[in-house]
């Protein structure tokens, strides 16, 4: 099926979610509220006709320097493909800025749940009704997200773990060994 | 007189079967080098000839580590268990017509006993590394052990019919310097079984679990360093050769060979242990290794039956034949 | 003199002792395991041998790829694709090039797609032998391994004779390639697909009727088509399932539309199959070089409108001693280029791990707004704990070797 017949099904499906459908490069994209998220997503995968069998990827946005119409602050890519009908889509789900949130998509694909701890991981957006919501790139104990526009490219603070391998390092000193293999003049041992 | 010769013999013995271990594992590394399109060592010495010299010098320096929660006194006594018990078995091999340390009549039995015992250095070098792998390691070690010593002993059951004594010199007597005397032919089951459990009984492909690389880093012998892990290595080496022997001396006919050989006479000896031990580096290069699971399917389900019958087989057709 | 001691701070491992319920225990596989095929790290609950609960972990390798390329130009951001599957470089290169071509609408000439067709079969080639190599290795056969590394060498050594690198090559470049191909390349390249075909039965030889390869393979780590489906899985993971899905078909680009090859697919889902699909793409791999060999067509390597440091097409005189890039005018013509689209974009292609799809949005600069990476061995690694609930830990190394994971690519 052409991609823009499908956004166009789907407008008329979810008249009030749908925010405005594009196409760019042959790639048709719909832009989505992301409150009915799941559904969406339930009937592009159920629906006979269009059956989305596939999820391509799932990605997060940051659109804090982004203009345009009706971007909110955060947004969440569902690229979705048919392997049986050979068509494709893209959803754009928008969420706002306060406690970023979108429900979870599990149930539809296993696979979306390390994509949304990655979305989480990296910025910060959270999914409703994951079963298993923690960092998964970044360690636990990671401060920020670092995909998100406000976090500078050379991070903010060191993190924990990597201050507490350099005190080690330290303490290894008095034995003559020196991190990066600069090795210091060792006094006589008594 | 009599003990000072005995010591005499017993250095002897030590330190040719030390140079054949060390040597073992330049044959080893040479022919899996050759079938797998590269060379092996080819550094220290002319073709590499020196190189278990300088591994041994090497393991010999190397710092010994003892992780810190080890048990102490179990992991330092692991590796000598293996070892010693390994040594042991070998008083009882007849290398040619009167070649023998210790001609005595259980020499089978002495043998399955010293090779068990081996397996406690293994068991314990697992449990006191307290490592997880090292553990699972021994416990892999333990349930192999168990169930392929069964095997392997019923297997030689056979011989022991046909030969009628446990006496290792006896057996090669009684098979006689004839090829057709082998037990090779008449024990053709039982030399299946006994063959498989050898592999087993070692710890070699495919049934090298307790050591398995991949997936248990290196078994038992994780925590190990310098001269304790070589001296796993040696035991190890020594019973494949032990096995070999067995092997040699049950189905083979030991030191008997086409004609005698006036100044070296185990040179029959010699040459089938090699042959054994060339079988073992080529099945080495060759197969993938077995599951855990796989490997006690294969011993109690296949190898045990089948022993049992070539039991039952032989016995009968003794008692008709005689 | 006192040698120093240094003590280690480690806990009692707390070895478990048979209790009933209580009989499970956790083991920590990797993240240095010489299994785990860089820094995996598995979390394993294990009863006995059996693992009850799986948890992968990734992270290890994480270079913010995707926070680097927002502050890189699209040629930049080529050299990091080489730093994702370091095995199939080139297939990386070349996926991320037809994916900024279709963003910004950058057309390639026909020489430079079939190039780029016959490099990223090569590095099929390259990746799918080492995948053999290691996965042959953790079941225990180390003679594959070395067989498969003298084959793999003979492709490095192409590539080193192509552009220079062995590894990590960077010669796809957006639209187009670097540099032309020499008749010593083809010539080299023909006659090692000539032996390469022998070469696959020679492995085949080794393990594919071997008994112990059978048990080990036949059964283990089993998905369906509809499982596979949903857990992400792509490439010859999916297809070992009877999924019919590979990008080159699905969606062609580069010259993969215009030459001739099939799919293999299998039946089982199990690791067998997964190895049978591979083994096969072996073959039509071979097959396709050979035919962007003998279709190579004449003409120019790189298109007009590359943003790109492309080999500078004038005078020698203009570039004497003294002057540098700037001077040439090609720094200047990536940052000025005019006019960058905007839009966003997603393009997947078929890389030897699977589907490898890199999702763009442009915001009219030089730079992407955003470049998120759909990295197969990611995925694939989540769903490790799905394939290896249940089995033995032997099972799962086979398991691992079998999802053929880079973590460099997974953790980008």
């Amino acid at each position: 099926m052409e991609s823009m017949a499908i956004a166009d099904r789907l407008r008329a499906e979810f008249p009030d979610e749908i925010l405005h459908s594009y196409l760019n490069q042959g790639q048709a994209a719909v832009v989505v509220r992301s409150g009915r998220i799941v559904d969406i997503l339930r009937w592009l995968r159920t629906t006979e006709t269009i059956h989305m069998d596939h999820l391509r990827s799932l990605c997060g946005v940051d659109n804090a320097r982004r203009r345009g119409p009706g971007l909110a602050r955060f947004e969440v890519v569902y690229n979705l493909y048919s392997i049986a009908l050979r068509h494709e889509i893209r959803v754009r789900a928008e969420v706002e800025d306060k406690e970023p949130a979108i429900d979870s998509v599990v149930e539809l694909w296993a696979s979306a749940n390390w994509m949304e701890r990655e979305t989480y991981d990296l910025f910060g957006i959270r999914f409703n009704n994951h079963p298993d919501l923690r960092r998964v790139l970044l360690p636990e104990d990671w401060v920020g997200h670092p995909l998100r526009k406000d976090y500078p490219l050379k991070g903010k603070v060191e993190w924990s773990g990597m201050t507490e391998l350099l005190e080690k390092t330290k303490n290894l000193d008095r034995f003559g060994f020196k991190p990066d293999g600069q090795a210091t003049p060792k006094e006589d041992d008594q | 007189m009599d003990i000072l010769l005995m010591l005499l013999w017993i250095v002897i013995l030590v330190v040719v079967i030390m140079l054949h271990v060390a040597y073992a594992t330049y044959f080893e590394r040479k022919i899996i080098g050759h079938m797998q399109v590269r060379l092996g060592p080819m550094r220290v010495g002319w073709h590499g000839l020196l190189q278990p010299i300088a591994d041994g010098v090497k393991s010999f320096f190397k710092e010994d580590i003892i992780p810190e929660n080890a048990d102490r006194s179990t992991f330092l006594a692991a590796p000598i268990i293996c070892l010693t018990a390994m040594m042991t078995a070998l008083a009882v091999l007849p290398f040619a017509k009167g070649w023998v340390l210790a001609d005595i009549d259980i020499g089978l039995l002495f043998i399955f006993a010293m090779s068990s015992l081996a397996s406690y250095g293994v068991v314990l070098a697992g449990w006191s590394s307290n490592s997880k792998y090292s553990f699972l390691g021994g416990m892999r070690s333990m349930a192999q052990v168990i169930s392929y010593e069964i095997s392997m002993g019923l297997s030689l059951v056979g011989v022991m019919l046909l030969a009628g004594s446990l006496n290792l010199s006896a057996i090669v007597e009684a098979q006689g310097d004839r090829f057709l005397g082998m037990y090779l032919l008449p024990q053709c089951i039982g030399f299946f079984v006994f063959f498989i459990s050898m592999l087993a009984e070692t710890n070699r492909v495919p049934f090298d679990l307790p050591e398995a690389e991949t997936e248990l880093v290196s078994g038992y012998s994780t925590e190990y360093s310098g001269m304790r892990y070589a001296i796993f290595f040696m035991a190890e080496y020594i019973g494949m050769m032990v096995m070999a022997s067995i092997g040699t001396v049950c189905f083979l006919g030991g030191w008997n060979g086409p004609f005698p050989v006036p100044f070296f006479p185990p040179l029959w000896f010699v040459l089938k242990v090699y042959l054994f031990m060339f079988v073992f580096i080529w099945i080495r290069a060759t197969l993938p290794r077995y599951r855990y699971d796989q490997l006690m399917g294969l011993g109690w389900k296949l190898l045990i039956p089948l022993a049992l019958a070539n039991i039952v087989l032989t016995a009968c057709l003794k008692a008709i034949l005689a | 003199m006192t040698r120093p001691i240094i003590k280690t701070e480690t806990k009692n491992l707390e070895i478990p002792v048979a209790d009933g319920e209580g009989d499970r225990y956790s083991l920590r596989m990797g993240p240095q395991h010489p299994a785990t095929h860089g820094v995996l790290r598995v979390d394993l609950e294990l009863d006995g041998e059996t693992i009850v609960a799986c948890t992968p972990q990734v992270g290890y390798l994480h270079r913010g790829f995707e926070k680097l390329a927002e502050n890189k130009t699209y040629t930049q951001t080529l050299i990091l694709t080489d730093r994702l599957d370091y095995i199939a470089a080139m297939a990386n290169n070349v996926g991320y090039c037809v994916a900024v071509e279709r963003l910004l609408g950058i057309s390639v000439p026909p020489r430079a797609q079939y190039i780029r067709t016959m490099v990223a079969e090569m590095s099929r080639l390259c990746s799918h032998l080492l995948w053999l190599a290691t996965h042959a290795l953790d079941i225990g056969a180390m003679t594959v391994f070395l067989y498969c590394f003298r084959e793999r060498e003979v492709l490095l050594d192409l590539f080193e004779e192509l552009c220079g690198a062995r590894l990590t090559f960077s010669y796809p470049r957006i639209g187009g390639v670097r540099q032309d191909v020499t008749t010593r390349f083809i010539d080299e390249l023909q006659r090692f697909l000539d032996i390469f075909p022998g070469r696959i039965d020679e492995y085949e030889t080794l393990i594919d009727t071997n008994r112990i390869w059978l048990k080990r393979t036949v059964g283990v780590g089993k998905v369906t088509g509809e499982e596979a489906l949903a857990l992400g899985l792509t490439g010859a993971c999916l297809r070992g399932s009877g999924v019919d899905y590979d990008l080159r078909k699905h969606q062609p680009y580069d010259a993969y539309g215009l030459v001739d090859f099939e799919v293999p697919l299998g039946s089982d889902g199990d690791i067998y199959a997964r190895y049978r699909c591979r083994m096969e793409e072996m073959h039509q791999s071979a097959r396709i070089i050979q035919q962007c060999i003998d279709q190579l067509p004449p003409g120019p390597i790189i298109g007009p409108d590359a943003p790109d440091l492309v080999m500078p097409n004038k005078a020698p005189a203009r570039l004497e001693a003294g002057t540098n890039a700037y001077g040439t005018g090609l720094i200047k013509l990536i940052r000025d280029r005019d006019p960058y689209l905007a839009g966003d974009v997603y393009v997947a292609t078929e890389v030897p791990k699977g589907e490898l799809g890199f999702y763009f949005i442009a915001d009219g600069n030089n730079r992407p707004y955003r470049m998120h990476i759909r990295s197969p061995s990611f995925i694939h690694i989540g769903a490790l704990a799905a394939l290896a609930k249940g089995e033995l830990i032997a099972d799962l190394i086979a398991n691992i070797g079998s999802l053929d994971v880079v973590l460099g690519e997974s953790d980008r």
